[in-house]
């Protein structure tokens, strides 16, 4: 999300709009019947005044009173078409506006699963939030009242103009004089006061990012005892909000009362020159009545459009920030989410896993350093292999790349000899079952966390899951039971349960490729041998790729990998590394032979 | 959200706590700025004031052009309007920057005090409430009840003015005619009544929608590794689609009820117009009044369309407004469960003496105690450890002493004394805590070392990274220790984060130290390193050590084993080997592990 540019020409607001207005299109048969109501309304609005003249014209001075029964009687059906109008006018309108938002909503939803994942290392969540929620539900007036200031205003204006001119042209002409005024006064609002919408809306931004992060990091804000610091924090953002807000209502308490201004302008031009026309060219009284009332309800909808315009000018702030968020180009890994969900590929029947090569693979989270150098080794289908090493030094990454959450700058990456990028990415992803270091849990179900949304697993089989990695025991004793409900990010389970449960989410699936990373790392050790033991069942006909930093985890695996400074440095089976004699050996003399002789190797680094 | 807010009100009503009424809240927040709104209400009404003499200037024109007038009055007159709308252009500058600005201060307060106010609330809340609620709360609420108090307030104010002198004029024109005109009136206070309380009801379902929509969206993007890995977009767009869906159909409502409101308002006030021109009309006929009052009296009833209008709005943005406090209020009233004492103990400094007596503890919400009748001691300066199944409880024993969650009372003290008669932020200073799942935050490794102390002192970070290991990681780093990370560290790997946690609580200066399985992601070569460090820090201090490491724990004073919430054993390393329970099979199978590996 690049910082939006500065342009706020007419050009750029014309293609924002353009953009808006095609979200309108599925409706375009509402928007129609919307635009003939408002049109319809206007016209009636317009009857009140002519109405009035009549009366006084026709009725009062003539001392008519039939005719003015009469035209009471038009006056009343004009009122109820208006009531019926006005009714049909704000639904139908409304409705249009608020389906528009919820499919603005949809599309930014649905874009922020196709976004890369190096995109949410950079952007708050907080931030992104506001722009699904927030910043579409100030659209919200804009489309209520979009419609009626561009048709039922705009047509008004024309209407009374028409009017007017039928009336009088020479009075519409001094009338008229004042409107480069409404220009030069609209003009310069708009610029200042974008900007300053647009300060608002970061604002806004910041403040969700600070409440999204301090709020679910509440906890340690409290045992930290940072609450003083942290509400000063937020006051200061809190008065940053606040001040842009102030400075945009300046520009409104100067730019309304300005337009006003011009509109006194123009009617004091009317009884001054209108005045004068009717002492001597002998125009009606009525006529100036009308007049005046044309004239008043000119610069009302100029006045309500003012208003208006100034929705307007935040809405144009939101959708740039909604714009650029769907500009941002999605992941090439991302799954199309558009159109009908693909239809499941059975997953067919791999005895053997399968097999991914690491091919000279470099990588850089950012450009200059290096977090995977020339990283190669080849996972045969169904071999288990361990990678370990240092933190720090690259195993996580490894397996992100594996998941194209990042794309590595040199070398490639195969799975059964294809590399990654021609791989559909939902088939793929659906092969491979991840253990992620970072346990997450949704608020949800335990079983709608273990299903994770993948319809085929049946409770069973997700029961069964559970039961491999001896997650059952506890879930069957939680209130609730396999229905249990699970709150943000597993709040009320124990470290160790979470990680078991985030297991077994991968296992459910059944995949060929099961990676683990750190997956035991805070589960005990009687449950974690428990485990190991139903791995090495369940590991058969997979492959698989293990990351641990206690070798215990990694006992009988196949060949093990060791990782130092994202170079691979070793590789092996264990006795070999053994044999070796390098790094291998020396973090497992450090692991085994006790805290004892540890200082002495450490002195030896 | 939803569920737990008429309980607590509730339970506040039952400890006899008068809860202040809205309307009452709202003004005492409003005091400190009651010279403003004064000021800006009379803004409000002398614009008001003034743009009404406006239709009295045209009815002295036209009534003077109908007999023969000359140009140099025609002039004055339209000086005099000019004047006029330049008086009321600086009242209705005046009235925003009065009125909208205090909105605006009035929000920023509220807001603050929300935070704040969150700030208290015990963890067990942030339990039952999703992150993503309550930010909407702290938001999209806290807008409407912006709005009420701003241009709500403002148009009020202004409905009322031109309303009450606008009726005032109708009456000294023709008082008969007034009162046709004004005969749809019950008709508008029925329908605000009945529309109000019904946009009331839809408002809120609307707020409790979006706040649903809100937390779903948060959880999404704080997941989307998660989301990614499991191919669950499908699944993702899904739940969002129906919770939008949702929304749609309450904002659906909404409408249906607030745009039935507007235009029949506008109906009664065109019936009272109509009643006026024809029976005026008929005066006029008649000669009762004079064609330039009647054409005043239908001016201002043109103007008493206007805050008929403005009355539908006024409604419907109080409505909101008032539905939207509400929830502001409902977090407001929540006590802090957890809390400093009337008068709360302050000493100097602890020893660090701990002890647990026969303590059961049952988290909210759930069916079985998670510890029940612990007993132990820790002198100060020892060291204790525990070990134990997952969901042992061990986590929960670290969690009472910082009292996250409330023990019963008498059951934790420190230095003799329970923990709950502490001044709760003395007590937390106390303790330096490396919580077993590190929370860190989108700032700079410094900064995020230093979080829990006043100041930042490069050296004394640089000492605690050292200690903690993170120092050489830090030093590859581009910035090193000025390297920002990203939300919850994600810039880090699992190591670094748990490490940096470590520094975090090193760098407190605190008696007693809490260490949570804080080495379990950290290789073997490292942990050791680390732990040689910790070892010298405590010694200095009271140290609780929860770890599933054999080679972690058996340095301790004491290692407690847990078992399903309660302690089965107590001892040394060497005694609890004896025993040959639980804790010599966990040895031995990590010395298995040994074996397996080594043959
Ligand atoms: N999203 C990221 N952006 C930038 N740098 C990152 C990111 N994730 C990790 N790093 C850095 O890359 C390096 C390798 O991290 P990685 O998570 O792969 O280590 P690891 O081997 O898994 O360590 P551990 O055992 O501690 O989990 C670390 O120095 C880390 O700070
Ligand atoms: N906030 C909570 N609300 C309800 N129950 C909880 C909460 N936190 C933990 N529990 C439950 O209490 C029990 C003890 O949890 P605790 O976190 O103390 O375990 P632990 O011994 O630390 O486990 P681990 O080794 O996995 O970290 C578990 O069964 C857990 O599900
Ligand atoms: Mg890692
Ligand atoms: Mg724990």
């Amino acid at each position: 999300m690049s910082e939006h540019d500065e342009e706020t020409g007419r050009a750029y607001d014309h293609r924002l709009m353009r953009r808006l207005t095609a979200y309108l299109h599925p409706y375009r048969m509402q928007v129609a019947f919307a635009i003939v109501v408002t049109l319809a309304q206007a016209a009636v609005q317009l009857t009140f005044p002519w109405l009035t003249k009549e009366a006084i014209d026709l009725g009062i001075r003539h001392r008519d009173t039939y005719t003015l029964d009469r035209i009471a009687l038009v006056y009343l059906t004009a009122l109820l078409a208006a009531f019926v109008l006005g009714y049909l006018q704000a639904q139908v309108m409304q409705r249009v506006g608020q389906n528009v938002m919820r499919d603005l909503r949809t599309a930014m939803f649905r874009h922020l699963q196709r976004l890369p994942v190096p995109f949410y290392d950079r952007n708050p969540i907080g931030r992104l939030m506001t722009r699904v929620t927030n910043d579409v539900d100030v659209l919200n007036e804009l489309f209520t009242s979009g419609v009626d200031a561009l048709f039922g205003d705009v047509f008004m204006l024309v209407g009374i103009v028409f009017a007017m001119a039928r009336l009088n042209v020479e009075l519409l002409a001094v009338t008229f004089s004042v409107l480069p005024l409404i220009f030069i006064v609209t003009l310069t609002f708009r610029a200042k006061v974008r900007r300053v919408f647009r300060e608002v809306r970061t604002q806004l931004a910041r403040m969700n990012a600070f409440l999204n992060e301090n709020l679910s990091g509440m906890s340690t804000v409290q045992l930290m005892g940072r609450e003083g610091r942290n509400a000063r924090q937020f006051r200061d953002i809190n008065a940053d909000h606040r001040d842009a807000n102030l400075l945009a209502n300046t520009y409104h308490a100067v730019f309304f009362p300005l337009l006003e201004l011009v509109s006194a302008i123009a009617l004091a031009l009317i009884i001054w020159y209108g005045g004068r026309q009717v002492m001597w060219t002998g125009i009606t009284l009525g006529t100036l009545v009308a007049f005046i009332q044309y004239t008043q309800r000119f610069f009302r909808p100029i006045s309500d459009l003012s208003e208006k315009y100034g929705i307007l000018q935040q809405a144009m702030a939101s959708s740039e920030r909604i714009f650029a968020l769907l500009d941002t180009p999605p992941d090439d890994a991302a799954l199309p989410l558009d159109g009908a969900p693909a239809p499941l590929p059975a997953p067919e029947p791999r005895p053997h896993g399968i097999r991914v090569e690491f091919d000279h693979v470099w990588f850089a989270y950012d450009a200059e350093h290096w977090v995977l150098q020339d990283v190669t080794f080849t996972l045969e289908p169904g071999e288990k292999l361990a990678l370990v090493g240092a933190t720090g030094s690259g195993k996580t990454t490894l397996t992100s790349l594996l998941l194209r959450f990042y794309t590595a700058q040199r070398g490639e990456i195969r799975v059964d000899g294809v590399p990654l990028g021609r791989w559909d990415p939902e088939a793929l992803r659906r092969r491979i079952g991840f253990v992620l270091q970072d346990v997450f849990l949704f608020s949800g179900t335990v079983l709608a966390n273990l299903r994770m949304g993948e319809e085929r697993l049946d409770d069973e089989t997700l029961r069964q899951a559970a039961r491999e990695v001896h997650a059952h025991a506890f879930v069957e004793r939680l209130p609730g039971g396999w229905d249990a409900p699970v709150r943000e990010r597993g709040a009320t389970l124990s470290a160790g349960q979470k990680q078991l449960l985030s297991f077994a989410r991968a296992l459910a699936r059944d995949p060929d490729l099961l990676v683990l990373d750190e997956a035991t790392s805070s589960v005990d050790t009687h449950t974690e041998r428990l485990i190991q033991t139903a791995l090495q069942r369940l590991m058969q006909g997979r492959t698989s790729l293990v990351i641990a930093h206690r070798l215990s985890t990694i006992q009988d695996v196949d060949r093990i990998v060791v990782l130092h400074h994202g170079r691979v440095r070793e590789a092996g089976t264990h006795a070999e590394l053994l044999a070796l004699g390098g790094l291998y050996t020396r973090l497992y003399q450090l692991q085994f032979l006790g805290a004892k002789s540890t200082a002495a190797v450490i002195q030896q680094e | 959200m939803t569920r737990a807010a008429p309980r607590t009100r509730a339970a506040a009503r039952e400890s006899g706590a008068a809860i202040p009424s809205p309307t009452d809240r709202l003004l005492h927040l409003a005091r400190p700025y009651r010279g403003g709104l004064f000021w800006g209400a009379l803004c409000v009404a002398s614009a008001n004031a003034i743009s009404l003499a406006q239709p009295q200037v045209l009815r002295l024109a036209v009534d003077d052009l109908y007999h023969g007038v000359n140009a140099a009055k025609l002039g004055r007159y339209a000086v005099i309007i000019f004047v006029i709308a330049v008086a009321a252009g600086v009242f209705k500058y005046a009235m925003r920057q009065w009125i909208i600005a205090i909105s605006r201060r009035l929000e920023f307060d509220l807001r603050n005090r929300l935070f704040e106010h969150l700030q208290t609330l015990p963890v067990p809340w942030f339990q039952s409430h999703r992150t993503g609620e309550i930010m909407s709360i702290a938001t999209n609420d806290m807008s409407a009840v912006r709005t009420m108090l701003g241009p709500g307030v403002m148009y009020a104010v202004n409905t009322l003015t031109v309303g009450v002198v606008s009726i005032g004029f109708m009456i000294a024109i023709s008082p008969r005619l007034t009162m046709y005109a004004l005969l749809p009136l019950p008709l508008v206070s029925f329908s605000v009544w009945f529309f109000g309380n019904r946009i009331h009801r839809r408002f809120e379902r609307v707020q409790e929608c979006f706040a649903r929509l809100s937390a779903h969206v948060q959880e999404n993007l704080g997941g989307m590794r998660v989301v990614r890995a499991f191919a669950a977009e499908r699944r993702e767009t899904g739940m969002f689609a129906e919770l939008n869906d949702a929304y749609l159909t309450d904002n659906l409502q909404l409408i249906r009820t607030s745009g039935f409101f507007s235009p029949s308002l506008a109906f009664f006030s065109g019936l009272g117009a109509l009643l006026a021109l024809w029976i005026g009309g008929r005066e006029a006929v008649a000669g009762h009044i004079t064609l330039g009052q009647f054409v005043a009296f239908t001016v201002y009833l043109g103007m008493l369309n206007w805050p008929m209008v403005a009355l539908g709005w006024v409604i419907n943005i109080f409505q909101r407004g008032l539905a939207s406090f509400r929830r502001i209020t409902d977090i407001l009233d929540e006590a802090p469960a957890i809390a400093s004492p009337p008068a709360a103990r302050r000493p100097d400094a602890a020893r660090g003496e701990l002890e647990f007596r026969s303590l059961t503890f049952t988290y909210p919400g759930a069916g079985e105690p998670a510890l029940h009748d612990v007993s132990f001691h820790v002198p100060a300066g020892s060291t204790v450890a525990l070990v134990g199944r997952t969901g042992s409880g061990k986590s929960t024993v670290l969690a009472l002493l910082p009292r996250l969650f409330d023990p019963p009372a008498g059951t934790v003290l420190l230095d003799g004394v329970d923990v709950r008669e502490y001044d709760l932020a003395w007590l937390r200073a106390q303790l330096a805590v490396v919580p077993q799942e590190p929370f860190l935050f989108s700032a700079t490794i410094a900064g995020n070392i230093a979080y829990g102390v006043p100041a930042e002192d490069a050296g004394a970070i640089r000492a605690a990274a050292r200690v903690a290991r993170l120092e050489e990681d830090v030093d590859r780093f581009p910035d090193d220790f000025a390297t920002r990370v990203g939300e919850r560290g994600i810039t880090l790997s699992g190591g670094q984060k748990q490490r940096a946690a470590i520094a975090r609580a090193l760098l407190r200066a605190a008696p007693v130290l809490l260490l949570d399985d804080c080495l379990s992601s950290v290789d073997t070569q490292t942990e050791e390193a680390i732990l040689e460090g910790l070892r010298q820090e405590m010694r200095r201090r009271t140290t609780l050590v929860v770890s599933h490491r054999v080679s972690t724990v058996r340095e301790a004073d004491v290692i407690l084993v847990f078992e399903e919430g309660t302690i089965v054993e107590r001892g040394r390393h060497e005694e609890l080997l004896a025993l040959d329970g639980r804790y010599a099979a966990l040895h031995r199978a990590q010395q298995l592990e040994e074996e397996i590996e080594a043959s």
